[in-house]
């Protein structure tokens, strides 16, 4: 099985971001950036599966800045075979994101894409189901349990409810949840290795498709803050309080 | 052109978070139509012809959509779309996963997660865990939009008187089956729909000290949640999670109980009305939201304030 899996830099989730003083986005100078937390489970997954002997080659996607070139090379060492970068320094949206790795699925054919379920950027949540609608192929999202058969592929999604299982016929697009895996850190001599691994650089106009941002972000500003109260000494003031102040109870 | 929603429901009940829907609706301020596909489904039908606000309904009864699968949603819901301006959904695991199909099928964005709708193209979503808010416009033909349920009022569900008419289905597509599922049973309300919510983190330290939640739960009518913590600790099942990347909530009372206050959990909850933080931290980032903090041991302090109720 070849399995494509695709990545997206975005801000680390340890930084605490601040909006632009003119609210035209997010301060991103000087930033710490890391590979999708999601994506880092996409990875891991096709690893895993390479290990077990299922998957015989894993390609690693992303598109955005020359910077991303970190966010593959950290793929790569992790355990992926090579890398495709879409360079681009336009603004990216879901349905660019997703005509563009089309683009890339119809020359690699890969038997199963995994994605992380969303970027914590944007928090879209679209690119996997947009890409598996483009392809006309099956989508399993919010996998928290990936088990492949020859020519299908069982997966448990994390649901409102509970949990789901469905089957999906191959090739499908899978978006994983956070229950799927603990993504492992990639060793010193994997990460030498990894430099060694292609990257293959594409423009946009190399696949034939047009990026431009079909939604205009008018402005980015900070959300309400939320006001702290006080502290209480104890339980029955806090009932007290609760009852005669908050009436809630 | 009028707008269509597409219902939640479970084939007998709309799913609270419709009615928030056709709320959010009213501010595009057309003519709205709502979309029950489901299997055996005619008492969603009827209880959607009663909500305030819905002038049709569509009704679409097939086997194929017994699970809301979203290859056979996507493509019943592109088979209407054209005839609107606006498809709008509840941003729950069912609208996430079938909407965005919808949306490159018409080769449209999506705008998910809406939170206020400026006008009838121009929206507000959260971005980064609900740290930041952006104001984006869609000059696309046909706006595809996820809510936020909980930031948006409830449509009365009764006084309205809507039409229903029967329409086919698109059949199943073949490329997904439906194995099973494994849906936790509770006599509580829902998480989402819930007015007091009773919440516990990590410091609980087991699944069975979750039972002194629930004695609190029961006296309170209150939904139980958990923060990632707890859920990745194997204290509660995964349904259990309020937060950026498990259920966002908005109720009138939330009770954060040995929950530090992680920026992601503080996304999914942060609107509630009031919020309690009981925590031994006195430092803990939740104090810093919470209108009313107790720092203590909650192994004595949920018992004495469950008796105190």
């Amino acid at each position: 099985m070849k399995i494509l899996v695709t990545v997206k830099r975005v801000v680390d989730f340890n930084v605490k971001i601040r909006v632009k003083a003119d609210n035209s986005g997010i301060e991103l100078a000087n930033i710490k950036m890391s590979m999708n937390p999601f994506d880092e489970i996409a990875v891991e997954e096709a690893v895993r599966l390479k290990e077990k002997n299922i998957a015989k080659e894993i390609v690693v996607v992303t598109l955005g800045v020359a910077q991303c070139q970190e966010t593959l090379r950290t793929a790569l060492a992790m355990g992926a075979d090579r890398a495709i970068h879409v360079q681009t320094d336009l603004e990216l949206q879901p349905l660019a994101v997703a005509k563009a790795l089309k683009a890339i699925i119809d020359k690699e054919k890969p038997d199963l894409v995994i994605m992380g379920k969303q970027a914590i950027d944007d928090d879209c949540n679209q690119t996997g189901q947009m890409l598996a609608a483009l392809l006309g192929w099956p989508q399993g999202t919010f996998a928290s349990k990936v088990e492949p058969e020859t020519d299908k592929l069982q997966i448990t999604r994390e649901v409102d409810g509970g949990l789901e299982t469905i089957e999906l016929k191959l090739p499908a697009v899978v978006t994983t949840d956070l229950r799927l895996n603990e993504p492992r850190y990639a060793s010193l001599p994997n990460i030498m290795k990894a430099k060694k691994k292609p990257i293959e650089t594409l423009t946009p106009e190399q696949l034939g498709v047009n990026l431009t941002p079909r939604l205009k972000t008018i402005k980015v500003t900070e959300p309400p803050k939320r006001k702290g109260g006080i502290k209480v000494s104890d339980v029955a003031m806090l009932v007290d309080k609760l009852r005669n102040e908050a009436k809630v109870i | 052109m009028p707008t269509l929603i597409v219902a939640e429901h479970d084939h007998k009940n709309l799913k609270p978070s419709t009615l928030h829907v056709v709320a959010a609706a009213k501010a595009v301020g057309q003519p709205t139509t709502i979309l029950v596909a489901g299997f055996n489904c005619s008492e969603a039908v009827k209880a959607a012809t009663s909500i305030v606000g819905i002038e049709k309904v569509l009704h679409a009864d097939d086997a194929a959509y017994e699970h809301f699968l979203a290859e056979n949603m996507a493509a019943l819901v592109v088979k209407l779309a054209k005839e609107f301006s606006h498809v709008m959904t509840p941003a729950t695991r069912i609208g996430k996963n079938f909407m965005p199909r919808v949306a490159a099928l018409l080769d449209v964005a999506q705008i998910s997660d809406v939170i206020a709708i400026e006008s009838a193209d121009t929206f507000q979503r959260p971005i980064y865990a609900g740290n930041a808010i952006a104001t984006v416009q869609s000059k696309d033909a046909i706006k595809v939009i996820t809510v936020r349920a909980t930031v948006f009022d409830k449509a009365p569900a009764t006084g309205g008187n809507a039409t229903v008419t029967k329409i086919d289905g698109t059949g199943d597509s073949g490329l997904t089956k439906f194995i099973g599922q494994e849906l936790s049973k509770s006599e509580r309300p829902e998480l989402t729909a819930a007015r007091i919510i009773v919440s516990g983190g990590r410091a609980l330290g087991s699944g069975e000290n979750f039972k002194l939640l629930e004695a609190l739960a029961d006296k309170l009518n209150a939904a139980i949640g958990a923060s990632r913590a707890a859920v990745d600790a194997g204290y509660v099942p995964n349904d259990y999670q309020v937060g950026q990347t498990g259920k966002i909530v908005a109720p009138d009372l939330y009770i954060a109980i040995g929950i530090s206050g992680a920026i992601q959990h503080l996304a999914g909850m942060k609107d509630s009305k009031v919020i309690v933080a009981i925590n031994k931290d006195p430092d803990a980032p939740i104090f810093q939201i919470a209108d009313y903090g107790l720092v203590g041991d909650l192994f004595q302090i949920v018992p004495a304030l469950t008796a105190a109720l």
